[in-house]
Order: structure tokens, then sequence, then C-alpha cells
């Protein structure tokens, strides 16, 4: 899979063909809670999207509708051609292997390896024998070593992921996400645990590793003036359905107050500047 | 703020709803443990009867007799396999009990199913179940090694799931999103999370498997305790001495090396 030179751009790079397209997606949860109400959204570019909104608006259900975390209620989900909803067990396996995802709380097996972690981004595309002998192709364990270069944590590899501090594990979580070569990263709010300054070096991580590969990267996050210094594009949901959607210079006091409702947010919009802090 | 009108005092909830149902339960409680200990008809004199009769069983049975070491040697290396061998089996049923009755992993009918044998299986006494199975396959270890093999597997079963419900279940859906297989998913999130605490609860129940075959043995389940039970009853009380003496050691070097494989996994 991934050596340590560039990627083939794919005709993402080129901009215009669907990468991942969402329609009319509904979520109902059993106990009536109308998580998603009809949300659509088209990605065509290899683009950062930050979804923001409040806490309940749905965003953490959005993005686990993606890769059918959470199952839909309605509504499809298409990735470069695909319709995910309705795929029958072995298809959604394969294509949760094109899918990286990155969590909040990092969700590493902490009694495994560094190295057994990251090559967990694996497990979609080795046998089960294999993994269970942790023999993965030599392709996958040198790529894996890359990858813990890339994201500052060559020489980590045979410590237990819970030696790590919140920053490094969540390195070795966009390791994992990203040893699966996927077309789609989804990103649950990724530094919500961390502190402002490993935040940052973070989210100019996981910005400069999908647009080197030239993949789209839906980030839910809460830290709107974050949201402004790395995205692209924002998203903001509100009760379950799409409130905004454009660029980052677009969020306005009034598009706020839309929403997150009334505040002041004077101190909030402030492109926070690049204070250019090393990945490591 | 105005403090003065808030209660100043706040005791906890009671167990049994309100204060007074609280006492009724107490007094119930109360009359039961006197009701039963009239009930037993507890005769003192009887009781001090024993006494002497103790007396002289202890003089019988000192000193020791080792002399029929090998027929002990037999008995007690009967036990040790037994438990052993029981273990192992034990271990290997209660993988796949154990994933059927977690509740986070199973689909509703095979949790139900697999919480039922386990409830059912934990109700009988490992003695109970020795006396089915030397009716079942006659007397010796074959009915030993059965009983114990099954009382462990549904103990080892019932624990393994209770340790697979307490997951983490983080790591578990972030195995999931890679596209990994269900037994993939197992052995990446699950067996982790588990292995160290299994490991420990499995050497306590081989330790407490030496302790149960010398007790089966007595109801003609094979091992030492079918030796013992024979001694008791042509009354070679210094024989029973020699064969208690070495079942204590026996004992307490299985609880001795649990206790210390236990320390290492730490
Ligand atoms: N498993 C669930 N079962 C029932 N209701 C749920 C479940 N998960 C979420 N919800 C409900 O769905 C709504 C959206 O939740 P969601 O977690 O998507 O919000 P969020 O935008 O991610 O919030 P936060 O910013 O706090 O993470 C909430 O009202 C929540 O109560
Ligand atoms: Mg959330």
């Amino acid at each position: 899979m991934m050596g340590g030179g560039e990627p083939p751009p794919t005709a993402a790079a080129a901009g215009g063909p669907l990468l991942l397209g969402i329609e009319a997606l509904t979520k109902v949860y059993p106990g009536g809670q109308r998580a998603l109400d009809g949300v659509s959204l088209t990605v065509e570019r290899a683009e950062v999207i930050a979804v923001v909104g409040s806490s309940g608006a749905g965003k953490s259900t959005l993005i686990r509708c993606i890769n059918r975390l959470v199952e839909p209620t309605s509504g499809h989900v298409r990735l470069g051609g695909l319709d995910l909803v309705g795929l029958k067990r072995r298809e959604l396996r394969a294509a949760r292997r094109r899918i990286g995802m990155i969590f909040q709380e990092f969700n590493l097996v902490e009694r495994l390896t560094v190295m057994e972690n990251v090559l967990s981004g694996r497990l979609g595309f080795v046998g089960f024998l294999a993994a269970l002998a942790r023999r993965f192709p030599p392709q996958d364990v040198s790529g894996a070593f890359a990858l813990l270069d890339r994201v500052g944590l060559a020489g980590f590899e045979n410590g237990r992921a819970d030696a790590l501090s919140g920053g490094q594990r969540q390195r070795v979580g966009i390791a994992r996400a990203l040893m699966q070569d996927p077309d789609l990263l989804l990103v649950d709010e990724p530094t919500a645990s961390l502190d402002p300054k490993t935040a940052r070096q973070i989210m100019r991580l996981i910005r400069s590793l999908a647009l080197e590969r030239r993949r789209p990267a839906l980030i839910n996050i809460h830290d709107v003036a974050l949201a402004q210094a790395f995205a692209d594009r924002v998203v903001g949901l509100k009760a379950g359905r799409v409130a905004f959607d454009g660029p980052p210079q677009a969020l306005t006091p009034e598009v706020l107050t839309e929403i997150y409702g009334v505040e002041d947010w004077s101190q909030t919009i402030r492109r926070a500047d690049d204070d250019g802090e090393s990945t490591q | 703020m105005n403090a003065g009108t808030y209660p100043t005092a706040w005791r906890p909830p009671a167990f049994f709803g309100s204060r007074t149902r609280q006492r009724i339960a107490l007094f119930c409680g109360a009359a039961y443990v006197v009701w039963s200990l009239t009930d037993l008809n507890i005769d003192v004199n009887r009781m001090l009867a024993g006494f002497p009769r103790a007396l002289n069983m202890l003089a019988r049975m000192i000193p020791p007799d080792f002399g029929r070491w090998a027929l002990l040697l037999d008995g007690m290396m009967e036990s040790l396999q037994m438990a052993l061998a029981a273990t192992l089996a034990g271990a290997l049923l209660a993988v796949p009990l154990g994933l059927a009755a977690a509740r986070n992993l199973a689909p509703m009918p095979v949790y139900a199913v697999a919480r039922g044998f386990i409830v059912l299986g934990r109700t009988l006494h490992e003695v109970i179940i020795a006396i089915f199975c030397v009716k079942l396959f006659g007397f010796g270890p074959v009915a030993g090694l059965i009983t114990l093999g099954f009382a462990s597997a549904v103990f080892l079963g019932k624990m393994l799931a209770e340790d697979i419900e307490n997951v983490r279940l983080g790591p578990v859906e972030a195995i999931r999103a890679t596209g990994a297989g269900f037994g993939q998913m197992v052995t990446y999130s699950i067996v982790p999370q588990v292995l160290a605490r299994t490991v420990g609860v499995l050497i306590y129940r081989l330790d407490a498997n030496v302790r149960h075959s010398t007790v089966i043995g007595i109801v003609g389940a094979g091992g030492i305790g079918q030796t013992l039970s024979a001694s008791f009853s042509r009354y070679d009380y210094d024989f029973s001495a020699a064969i208690l003496l070495s079942i204590i050691a026996l004992v307490a070097l299985g609880e001795g090396f649990s206790d210390w494989v236990r320390r290492k996994l730490r």
C-alpha cells in the first residue's frame, strides 16, 4: 500500500466527480430522538470539512451513519458511486476498509503495542489467522513504520499504547486510520481531550495528511476558531438539519447565532494565527 | 441565598423503601434466625458426647501411618491429574460459552440459552454433579474428570462473559470501523482487554479444582478422596491422618503456586 512517497493522484485531485454524497440522511433512535433530519451534503473535492453545531445537534450521529456504526433510518450515503446504506455485512466490511475513522477518546487497544494498534488498520485486508499471528505483509509493516515516522512517533513501535500521552495516542489513532489508505477520513472531535497547543498540532497533522493523500476529511469539532483555522469548508448542524454550508470566512456572528443560538461571538471569530509550531 | 427555606437534615434513602418497612424486615430476619435455631433441635448433650470420641479418634490418628505410601501417591497423582485435565477441558469449553453469554456480543437467543445453561450449571454443587456422574460413568477418575470439567466450564464461562461485558467499547468500535471481521474484532479488541484477568481466574480455578478433586472422591469419583473415604470406613485412622496431611500439603502448594502466578501477571 503506502510507501514513503506521494500516493498516485486520483480522479479526486482533478475535482468534479462525486467523492461523498449524502442524501436526505435521517436517523431516528429507538427512543424516538430524531438525531438527523434529512441531511444532504456533497463532497466533490479533497477538502477538509469541519462539522460544527451545539451538543446534541447530531454531529457524531452523522459521522457514524456514514460508516454505519450507527444504522441510518433512511437516506443514502454514496462513497465513490456505491450506496453504503443497505449493503450486506460482507460488502459493508469492504466499504469500511475505505473509510478511516479517528476518535475523540483515541480508542486504542491499550494493552496492545503501538505497532499492533497501527497495523490493526489493515485488519480488513488480511485473513483471520494472519491477523491472529501478527503476520502482516511486508509492505504493510514498512508502511506502518513510515506512518509512525510521519506522525512523529518513530521508535515508539514496541511501547504499549497505555504508556503514551493523549497527544501521542491521537497520533497513533491517526496512523491507524491512515493505514487503511482510506478514500475518506471521518474524525469525531479529535482534539476535545487535548490541550490547546496539542489540539492545533493534531489538526494540522490531520489536515496535511488528508491533503497530501488528496482525500476528503469530515471533522466534527466544537472549537469554532480551530474549525476556521484548519477547514476549507464548514457545515453547521442544528437539531439534525444543515443550517450552514460554506467557507469558514462566511461564519459571521449572524450565522453562528443561527447555528448555536444567541451569544456574544466577537471573541470566538478570530481567525487564530498560525503560530507555526512543528508537528512533534 | 435563602438557605433557611431548604431542609437542614438529609438521610440516605432506606434500603427497603421506608424506615418502617426496614424495621419490619429487620424484625422478621431476627425472628427467622431464632426460629431456625430452636427448630434444629440442638442437643447440647449430644454435642458434648462428641468431644471424647474426637479425642479418641485423634489418639488413633497419631502417629500417621505413611506405610502405604504407594497407595497414597497413586491417589494424590490421580487427584492432581483430574484437576489439571478438568481445568484444561473447562477452559476450552468456557471460551465459546463465555462469548455466547456476553450480552454485548451474542444475539439475544444465543445469549439466553448460554446464560440459562450457566445458571442451571451453577445451581448444582460439584458433589451433586459427581454423584450423577458416578451413576452414569461408574466409580473412578473418569466421573471426577467430567464433574470438574463441567463445573469449571460453567464457572470460567460465567467469569469470561462478565469480563467481556465490562470491556471498553471504544476500541471495539474502532476495530469494527477498520472493516475487521468478527473473529479479528474479538482477537484484537476483546482478547487484549480480558486476557490478563482471565488467566488469573484460570489459575484460581486450577487451585479450586485441586481442592474439589479431594472431596468428590468421597462419593466415588476417584482420586485421593476415594482412598480417604475407604480408610475411614475401615477405621484405619492412622492412614486417614497421613492422607489428610498430604491433602493439606497439596492444597497449600496449589495455593502458593496460584498466588505466585497471579502476582507475576499483574
Ligand atoms: N445511542 C443513542 N440512543 C439514543 N439516542 C441517541 C444515541 N446517541 C445519540 N442520541 C441522541 O441523538 C442526538 C444527537 O446526538 P449526537 O451524539 O449525534 O450529538 P453531537 O452533535 O455529536 O453532540 P456532542 O457535541 O455533545 O458530541 C442527541 O439528542 C442524543 O441524545
Ligand atoms: Mg458527538
